[in-house]
């Protein structure tokens, strides 16, 4: 469904991010993208729905190759695309609903979204989505009011109303305590599951994305070095990806249970 | 680090490095500001004479606020008020609407290079050139009366306006936008959800910041033939009148305070 191709992205400095990542990713499939700072991660995914321009090669979105589009067609591609961000990105002076419902502005017109007139269909659905994670009740609130995890569900709530068929998701429990990252990583990967999205997860956590992730791809200088399940992932590998550090610690708490990490 | 560095280290204190380095430069800096300071001061002419008269006169004025009339010209002080006021409101609303679009094209990190480089010139023109510069300009132009007070109020607004709105702009939280854009939204969405809500607090108080400003400015502007309660007063210190011009100078510090507090409702409301 989604298939990167020779995509390169070199920046005016002359730094290469990217050198030439191939990639694909079937109808879906959740990912996890794990690497160094700096490996080129958030660049990888960026350059996807182009907030990136990459310098060559091609992005295919099912038949359509991205790289080439003007601005309208961007836009209609970019509904296809739920983004979550590190951090959140919530547009902190506006409320819970109008972030989530901002996920629509690629489908509706610019006075309807100026005069917050959504149609029906899509305040149901912004209202269900909100139910689904727990924060109907938080709907009215400025979102600069809610905690992190609550923050990071409104962006999820905010990505999937796009009705997406691919979520790109950077680093969503970079800024969460390690029970909400595990609550918040576990309900990324349900929401997948329930829609059939395909999901890219750029993550630093590497037992959080063997935990819950089908697929790893690891990252290194901008090129791929490791692709596979979970438990192909040894310290030999992780050494390749990352560096020389003990990883035993790291891989052992996979099998542990939630309570543990959070205590 | 080895051990022997940090022994070399313990016991030796510590100072904040100076901002210059080198002392002889730091030195002959503070001196030469000195001696500038000190010739700058001996510039000055004072005719003592002169002030002690001029301190009688001075007197005569304060006086005025003890026993202000608001009475023996209030028609006059009516008409200007409420000319100056009309000016005020009419040049902020059309000012603070043309500053915007001009504050968004002054901002480097939304704007083209093209469009950044025309919108910076527009603001440099219009802060370069100073109030009672463009009112006699206008007034030359539009003849004497509100007319070229209110242009020119609006002129400067929009430096004033833009400027500090295209800063606010640039320092804006990249991401917030970032992800609105990244759901499809078009350019004006963006700027209505990405921007906007980030910039809207800062917006507010700038421009009820600049309609006090407004308002002050046009009691000077009448000072060269640009209507307002500016004439009127203008009129008061020719005749000698000081009890009237105090009596004007009170309400125009009255109506600055009413705006002043005024605005920091109005931006409580707006956080």
């Amino acid at each position: 469904m989604l298939r990167l191709e020779k995509l390169t992205k070199t920046y005016k400095t002359g730094d290469q991010a990217l050198k030439g990542i191939d990639l694909e990713v079937p109808k879906g499939q959740v990912l996890a993208l794990i690497g160094p700072s700096g490996a080129g991660k958030s660049t990888m995914i960026r350059c996807i729905n182009r907030l990136v321009e990459p310098t060559s090669g091609a992005v295919w979105l099912d038949d359509a190759d991205l790289t080439g589009l003007g601005a309208g067609a961007l836009r209609r591609a970019r509904r296809q695309m739920g983004m979550i961000f590190q951090e959140y990105a919530l547009v902190e002076r506006l409320t819970v609903m109008e972030n989530v419902l901002s996920g629509r502005l690629g489908y509706v017109g610019f006075w309807r979204s100026f005069l917050r007139r959504y149609p029906q269909s899509d305040v149901d659905e912004a209202f269900r989505l909100l139910d689904r994670v727990g924060l109907l009740h938080m709907a009215d609130k400025r979102a600069d009011e809610l905690s992190g995890g609550q923050r990071q569900r409104v962006g999820i709530c905010r990505a999937l109303i796009q009705n997406p068929k691919l979520l790109l998701v950077d680093e969503p429990t970079a800024s969460l305590d390690p029970k909400t990252s595990r609550q918040i990583m576990r309900l990324i990967t349900e929401l997948c599951r329930e829609r059939g999205l395909a999901a890219i997860i750029n993550i630093h956590d590497v037992a959080l994305a063997q935990m819950f992730v089908p697929r790893i791809v690891g990252l290194r200088f901008g090129e791929i070095v490791f692709d596979g399940p979970p438990n192909r992932l040894t310290p030999e590998k992780l050494t390749e990806i990352y560096g020389e550090e003990d990883w035993e610690a790291t891989i052992e708490t996979v099998d542990e249970d939630d309570d543990e990490a959070a205590a | 680090m080895s051990h022997r560095e940090l022994d070399d280290m313990l016991g030796r204190g510590w100072r904040k490095p100076h901002f210059v380095r080198n002392p002889v430069l730091r030195w002959s800096l503070g001196a030469g500001f000195l001696a500038y300071l000190v010739a700058a001061y001996l510039t000055i002419e004072v005719d003592w004479g002169r002030v002690y008269e001029g301190l009688d006169r001075g007197w005569q004025f304060i006086l005025a606020f003890a026993s202000p009339d608001f009475v023996s010209r209030a028609s006059d002080i009516w008409e200007g008020l409420l000319e100056s006021i009309v000016m005020t409101v009419a040049a902020s609303v059309v000012g603070i609407l043309i500053s915007i679009p001009i504050g968004l094209g002054a901002a480097r990190n939304i704007a083209p290079l093209p469009v950044y480089v025309i919108c910076r010139g527009i603001v440099a023109i219009s802060r370069a050139l100073q109030e009672i510069i463009v009112a006699i300009l206008l007034v030359a132009i539009f003849g004497f009366g509100p007319l070229a007070g209110f242009l020119t109020l609006s002129f400067a607004t929009i430096g004033f306006l833009s400027k500090l709105l295209a800063e606010d702009i640039e320092a804006m939280d990249k991401s917030q936008a970032e992800a609105i854009r990244a759901s499809g939204a078009g350019w004006m969405q963006w700027i209505n959800y990405g921007v906007q809500p980030q910039v809207m607090p800062r917006l507010v108080g700038l421009s009820m910041y600049r309609v006090d400003i407004n308002f002050r400015e046009s009691a000077i502007l009448g000072l060269v033939g640009a209507g307002g309660i500016g004439a009127t007063l203008n009129t008061a210190f020719d005749r000698y009148e000081y009890d009237t011009a105090a009596a004007i100078l009170i309400l125009i510090i009255g109506i600055v305070m009413a705006l002043e507090y005024l605005s920091g409702i109005v931006r409580a409301r707006f956080q």
